[in-house]
């Protein structure tokens, strides 16, 4: 199969549907000539004209809630955020809005629309430009919520996104982009809501989202070579959760460890490990659930201190240890 | 024949629908009033008593397949708008029979299919939207305008900002309605704007900014219609001053601590319902006793809502978790 990365996937994604529907059309800012600050939307202008990539002021608000308000009549709009950190700048339109308005309004109209936004560090581009709010939207009812890990699956996962009728925001993790995998050239759905255990394993689970699936990984091959083996699984969506996948293999290996790149306090891995706890895996646990996180300060600069602010490989092997007692 | 200077779509029927539509939002939300006093219907209300020909003109020179956004003082936008008051009525009380099932209330009332894309709860939450609205009938060609109606308080919002240049950058069909009813809650339009005029910010994005009266529904028709005409033809956004009043406090509870009765009273003596019966009468396209007759139909439906929104059927467990997704 052909190898491309993670950001000509999305790009492919976007383009083979804006070739089919009309109705689909990109807004945000610098995705015109610009081609996106992350290069993403390069070459689409002189594709699709500038009609259907449209750039726009600087003004998160306005783009998010046109955004909403062409969805709301009939438009399939793609909105990229610059950088997810922004979203504080539009979230009236994306908490109050986009996820609401059908359920204000008894079921009438829908609003069809994707946010895409590149979160995460290690782009030395500290507090403002870093960060991994995500939980913040799986808290909204009326939103649908996706962080993909792979070239594969951010293709299958983005055309979900765009045939979906609800808002989606769909974050795109800044170093993935340039990360390679095989990808099919023809358009394929991941639907929303599948997890995929990214290695299997009998020991422990590892439950990790985005970039820290590749860590989860990383840290799997190391203690395999220890004589411990790890199921992974990514959960590619966080809302709809595919709990059931989770569920199944912590009923299996009894030992959970949950990683993301977000602060820990108030992070997603709170809502799994909960999860767990309410299920009937509670009973098979043999450990204490672990969850790793962001530490609990701003981004920082240096890059030493950022390193340091997020999970690395050698802090996944110490939790797994940890919950067998191999400290 | 009548001298006055009116739009063309605004026939002798209509202006004398309009008449009758005026009264209708106000016995609508003169009767939300008396029912929170009584305590029968719960939440929280906004009402637009004095400010009916705001609502009422824009709408008047719309088509059927023009939109509006609305605001948390909307039922009579939801009515200028073609809204069913029965409906209206049933959602104020809570009921699945009303515009959404009991779940919005007073302050979502929408009704998409005919264009009106919702009140909002969030102040400056729908010019945004209005702007979305009018890039659709752009890009598709449906040649609809979007009218977006929001009052002084929104347009010290960064949404009104951000919302009416990314607009004029683009030259969408949208038509900004700023009801300036001079107080946003308690602030005062004086202190809280340092211009005298709001409209003149539309000079800032490069689109004309008129003010009219805004308890004059001629002058409110007209300007609209060379508003609208503007936008259907292309040639961008408009941003339209009415000048008017709230007669009621903001909300349901109000000691309107920040005005004085003085005021209201000058402002009541500028009633546009009876500035609009005596053009009515002395142009001769009704009479004082057909005006009476009007007056009293819109009683009598705004009672048949209140039957109709009583008798409705409460929503139930089974509803709780619906159209959260499409």
């Amino acid at each position: 199969m052909r190898e491309i990365t993670y950001l000509e996937a999305v790009r492919e994604a976007m383009s083979q549907e804006m070739r089919k529907n009309e109705d689909v059309f990109i807004l945000g800012e610098d995705i015109g000539i610009y081609g996106g600050a992350f290069g993403v939307t390069r070459g689409m202008l002189e594709e699709f004209g500038p009609e259907r990539i449209r750039n726009t002021p600087i003004s998160e608000s306005a783009i998010a809630g046109t955004a909403v308000g062409s969805a709301l009549t009939g438009m399939r709009p793609i909105m990229e955020l610059q950088f997810s950190d922004f979203i504080t700048i539009a979230m009236d339109q994306i908490v109050n809005q986009a996820a609401k308005l059908r359920y204000m309004y008894g079921g009438k109209g829908k609003v069809p629309m994707v946010l895409r936004t590149p979160s995460g560090s290690g782009t030395g581009a500290a507090a403002q430009h870093s960060q991994s709010l995500e939980a913040w939207v799986t808290h909204i009812p009326g939103l649908k919520v996706v962080q993909p890990s792979t070239a594969y699956d951010v293709k299958g996962l983005l055309k979900a996104s765009m045939d979906d009728d609800n808002p989606v925001i769909f974050y795109e993790h800044k170093l993935l982009y340039k990360t390679k995998g095989d990808v099919p050239e023809e358009e394929y759905h991941i639907p929303l809501g599948q997890a995929d255990v990214k290695r299997e394993g009998k020991d422990v689970t590892i439950v990790a989202t985005a970039i820290m699936v590749h860590r989860a990984q990383e840290a799997a091959e190391e203690l395999e070579r220890e004589g411990i083996n790890v199921e992974v699984i990514d959960p590619r969506t966080l809302v709809p959760l595919d709990t059931e996948t989770i569920i199944k293999s912590v009923t299996k290996t009894g030992r959970l460890v949950v990683v993301h790149e977000a602060v820990k306090r108030g992070g997603y891995g709170g809502e799994i490990a909960s999860m767990i706890a309410e299920s009937e895996a509670f009973d098979y646990l043999d450990a204490p659930i672990k969850r790793l996180g962001g530490a609990p300060s701003p981004v920082p600069y240096n890059p030493e201190l950022e390193r340091m602010h997020v999970p690395q490989k050698e802090d996944i092997v110490q939790a797994v240890k940890e919950t067998l007692n191999r400290a | 024949m009548t001298k006055l200077s009116l739009p063309e779509n605004v026939t002798n029927e209509k202006l004398i629908g309009l008449y009758k539509q005026m009264w209708l939002i106000r016995f609508f939300d003169e009767k939300v009033d008396e029912f929170f006093a009584k305590g029968l219907i719960h939440g929280t209300t906004h009402l637009a008593v004095g400010q009916e020909a705001s609502a009422s003109g824009p709408c008047a020179v719309l088509r059927d397949e023009d939109k509006i956004t609305s605001t948390h003082r909307g039922h009579g936008h939801c009515i200028a708008k073609g809204a069913d008051i029965n409906r209206m009525m049933a959602e104020l009380f809570g009921r699945a029979t009303g515009y959404c099932k009991g779940k919005g209330g007073s302050m979502h009332i929408a009704d998409v299919e005919k264009g009106n894309l919702g009140a909002n709860g969030i102040v400056g939450g729908g010019i945004p939207l209005a702007v979305g609205s009018a890039l659709t009938s752009s890009m598709k060609k449906l040649n609809y305008v979007t009218v977006c109606y929001f009052g002084d308080g929104a347009t010290n919002e960064g949404s009104f900002h951000e919302a009416l240049n990314l607009a004029a950058v683009w030259n969408l069909p949208v038509v900004f309605i700023c009801e300036n009813n001079q107080y946003g809650m308690s602030g005062a339009v004086k202190d809280m704007v340092k211009i005298p005029d709001i409209a003149t910010r539309a000079d800032s994005y490069g689109f004309p900014g008129v003010v009219v009266d805004g308890t004059d529904m001629i002058e409110l028709m007209n300007v609209s219609n060379v508003a609208v005409e503007r936008a259907r033809s292309g040639q961008g956004p408009t941003l339209i001053e009415a000048k008017t009043y709230r007669w009621k406090g903001h909300s349901k509870s109000d000691a309107k601590k920040y005005r004085t009765r003085e005021e209201e009273k000058e402002w009541r003596a500028k009633d546009s319902i009876k500035r609009f019966k005596d053009v009515l009468i002395d142009e001769g396209f009704i009479t004082e006793e057909k005006a009476e007759e009007l007056k009293q139909e819109a009683k009598k439906e705004i009672e048949n809502a209140v039957a109709f929104a009583k008798e409705g059927p409460m929503p139930g467990k089974e509803d709780l978790l619906t159209d959260v997704y499409a």
